[in-house]
């Protein structure tokens, strides 16, 4: 895992002493909140209905016990005890004291993290495959890209001020865990003939109201051209993006005007330009930080058979736990979507036993997946017993990776200014309808996603069945969608037809459910029959 | 890059106007680019924030001084205007008009601004603290600071 050196850490402390400042001329008066807004929000520090809600970068999902630990902290000395883990890999606190909050960086910076770029219009945390440097199927570890990424980004001056927020996501797989192209910038690591490293380019994704799947502007850009590539990207949209109307400046709106061939020719020619004047990394910095990313030192010689005889632990090995790359390890996935719990929450006491278990079992890592659980990447298959029973006796032991309670929902109207509906009570009755576990393990990978408005924080687009929440006459009404998904075969999710209320919704979701298990064949998923039959029969299904 | 370490006001009119050069500074009124292209004696230039600072490029021989302009501190368009101009070689005065608050100033410098006219005065002990509280840069713009990854491999320094 990457640590800082004294210069990424007095970047970061200045940044912490940069805030204080801030905040101070805010409380005595000096400046205004319009002033201060999007200072705060560089910071991660939005307001919200009842209070501030911090937003803490975890790059490209990756953290150890003593990061874990020190938000497990500030969950009880700063919050109400727990955090939120967001659908790009970050963590949230809900309930903060402005006053308080740059104690709070002061207190992140001790574990070398910060809020810097997780909010605003600036270039966000950067995103990558959670399996990354454990999965059997990734041709390299994604992450040294995305710290290089990371580093090269942040303050940087021509893209302080964009016209949005612009999320990047790296992914070194054929398989897509991450969403990739529902990013504005997604990368996928490959190699060509001649066995040497390079991206395959994807500008332009991106859900909120206009949903675009990101498009293919490169087959190849070569492994040290990266830099100079995104700058090209990033100073045609900085120029040209319209700058009159919020809601159309995000990079997808310029490329979608613009159309895919355009975009394209203006971005090769500034990258051109960008390229000859050297400011990209060279192999030297690459090579420091790769070496931080080095696998652990996986024992050899490991047993591979698990003992299954606790019929429970089995049916949680079958559904949360994933093929390792290394022989006698796997990947235990932790779900953080407990039946009647809020997805995505976590306690102070949760976050102590996780980073326990990471730091005794998983060589002291984690990682946070965009679907809002929790990763131990490396296992001794020959642990996984003990590990699953420490879950257990901390509430985390829910076998329901990718099935229907595996729900992404945003907080929507119960903390959210901006929502037309609740969501976390819709996906509570959701899970409760489906609650039964042999019901779920019957209908297999289900990707539910629910949104409370259009900017589609829950994901709705990429849902396998979709939700979102609109306003009809000022009652909360909720849409249904079908067939979206996030991964390798990215589509956007359509519009089943008209809405319904809150009890109408979870019926609406069970007939679609049903109509599947009627006509699935075997072995397919829920999206494979959708994909394989269309729209038309679901929605006899659901409207009768 | 003229540059005086001295980020005091100095009085060009009556106005507010920070300048990091020790030339003296252009006494003609930028005109607009339509404009510019029109006089062929004119070596002040405005670029607004739609304009492209492209078409200045085959005439920067000829320019003193170019006002780019911020009609709201979003808009960063201006940013990337004065990048482009350093990129071409432009050595001659760059300057930020509109609204520039204080804490915009250390990356407008960075890339490659050498005076300020905003719209509203900036507090100099804000302003000081702002310029001066990031030690390092993680990466190259128009200034000369020495990105991160340079001081780290020190054995690259000469080639
Ligand atoms: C509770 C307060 C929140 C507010 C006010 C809020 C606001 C917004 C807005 C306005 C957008 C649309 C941006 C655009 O289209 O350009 C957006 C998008 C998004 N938000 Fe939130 N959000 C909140 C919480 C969250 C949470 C908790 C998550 C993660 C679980 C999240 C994840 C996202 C994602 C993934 C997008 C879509 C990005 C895209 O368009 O590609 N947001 N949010
Ligand atoms: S989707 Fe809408 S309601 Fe939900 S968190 Fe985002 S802005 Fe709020």
């Amino acid at each position: 895992m990457y640590k800082y050196d004294h210069y990424d850490q007095a970047m970061v402390d200045a940044r912490v002493a940069d805030f204080r400042d801030q905040t101070r001329r805010r409380i005595a008066g000096q400046m205004t909140d319009d002033q201060f807004k999007p200072l705060r929000l560089k910071n991660g520090l939005y307001l919200q209905l009842h209070a501030y809600m911090l937003r803490i970068a975890i790059p490209y999902g990756t953290l150890d016990s003593r990061q874990l630990r020190k938000l497990a902290h500030i969950a009880r000395t700063y919050d109400r005890g727990y955090g939120h883990f967001t659908t790009r890999q970050n963590l949230q606190f809900h309930w903060i004291k402005l006053e308080q909050a740059p104690d709070i960086l002061a207190e992140l910076a001790e574990v070398e993290m910060h809020c810097i770029q997780t909010s605003g219009e600036s270039i966000r945390n950067i995103s990558a495959d959670h399996y990354a440097g454990a999965a059997a199927d990734e041709i390299m570890d994604p992450r040294p890209w995305a710290e290089m990424l990371r580093q090269m980004t942040s303050f940087h001056p021509e893209f302080s001020y964009l016209p949005r927020k612009f999320k990047i996501c790296v992914i070194a797989a054929e398989e897509d865990r991450a969403a990739m192209r529902w990013h504005d910038f997604g990368l996928r690591i490959v190699k060509n003939e001649a066995g040497e490293v390079g991206f395959e380019v994807y500008p332009g994704g991106g859900m909120g109201r206009t949903p675009f799947i990101a498009y293919k502007s490169a087959d190849f850009v070569p492994q040290h051209q990266i830099f100079s590539y995104l700058q090209a990207v990033l100073r045609v949209w900085n120029r040209h993006a319209r700058r009159d109307n919020i809601h159309k400046q995000r990079m997808k709106i310029l490329v979608h005007e613009l159309g895919e061939e355009e975009f394209t020719r203006q971005v090769e020619e500034a990258f051109e330009h960008i390229l000859r004047l050297g400011t990209d990394f060279p192999q030297a910095e690459y090579d420091r930080i790769a070496a931080y990313f080095e696998p652990p030192a996986f024992e050899t010689g490991l047993r591979d058979e698990i003992d299954r005889s606790d019929p429970d632990f089995a049916v949680w090995l079958d559904q949360n736990v994933a093929a390792h790359k290394a022989p006698g390890y796997a990947i235990a996935n932790i779900s953080l979507k407990p039946i009647r719990g809020i997805g995505g929450d976590i306690t102070a006491e949760q976050m102590e036993v996780v980073a326990d278990l990471a730091e005794r079992y998983s060589f002291d890592e984690l990682r946070v997946a965009h679907t809002q659980n929790l990763v131990l990447p490396h296992v001794r298959k020959q642990d996984l017993y003990a590990v699953w029973q420490a879950l257990r006796g901390a509430g985390l032991a829910d076998a329901n990776l990718d099935l229907v309670t595996d729900i992404i929902a945003c907080p929507g109207l119960d903390y959210c200014s901006l929502a037309n509906a609740r969501s976390i009570p819709v996906a509570q009755k959701i899970a409760e309808r489906f609650a039964d576990p042999a019901r779920q393990h019957d209908l297999g990978e289900l990707k539910i996603k629910i949104s409370g408005c259009i900017n589609a924080c829950g994901h709705h687009h990429a849902g396998h069945i979709g939700i979102l929440g609109v306003d009809r006459k000022g009652t909360e009404n909720y849409q249904l969608l079908l067939g979206g998904s996030g991964d390798e075969h990215t589509t956007q999710a359509k519009i089943t037809g008209p809405g319904f209320d809150e009890d109408g919704i979870v019926d609406a979701v069970e007939r679609a459910v049903e109509h599947y298990r009627t006509i699935r064949e075997s072995g397919e998923r829920f999206i494979d029959t959708y994909r394989r039959v269309g729209m038309d029969g679901f929605k006899e299904a659901i409207y009768g | 890059m003229a540059e005086s370490g001295n980020p005091l006001p100095q009085a060009a009119s009556e106005a507010y106007y920070l300048r990091f050069r020790d030339d003296v500074p252009a006494d003609e009124p930028a005109v607009s680019l339509d404009s510019f292209f029109e006089q062929p004696n004119a070596v002040s230039v405005r670029i607004e924030a739609g304009d492209d600072p492209e078409r200045l490029i085959p005439h920067l021989s000829r320019v003193t001084l170019v006002e780019v302009d911020f009609p709201k501190f979003r808009d960063g368009r201006g940013f990337s205007t004065a990048r482009i101009l350093r990129e071409a070689g432009y050595t001659g005065e760059i300057k930020a008009t509109g609204d520039v608050l204080v804490d915009l100033v250390y990356f407008m410098r960075r890339c490659g601004f050498d005076s300020f006219a905003p719209d509203v005065a900036i507090d100099p002990a804000v302003l000081e603290d702002a310029l001066s509280r990031y030690p390092y840069v993680y990466q190259h713009a128009a200034d000369d600071a020495v990105p991160i990854w340079q001081l780290r491999h020190p054995e690259l320094a000469n080639g």
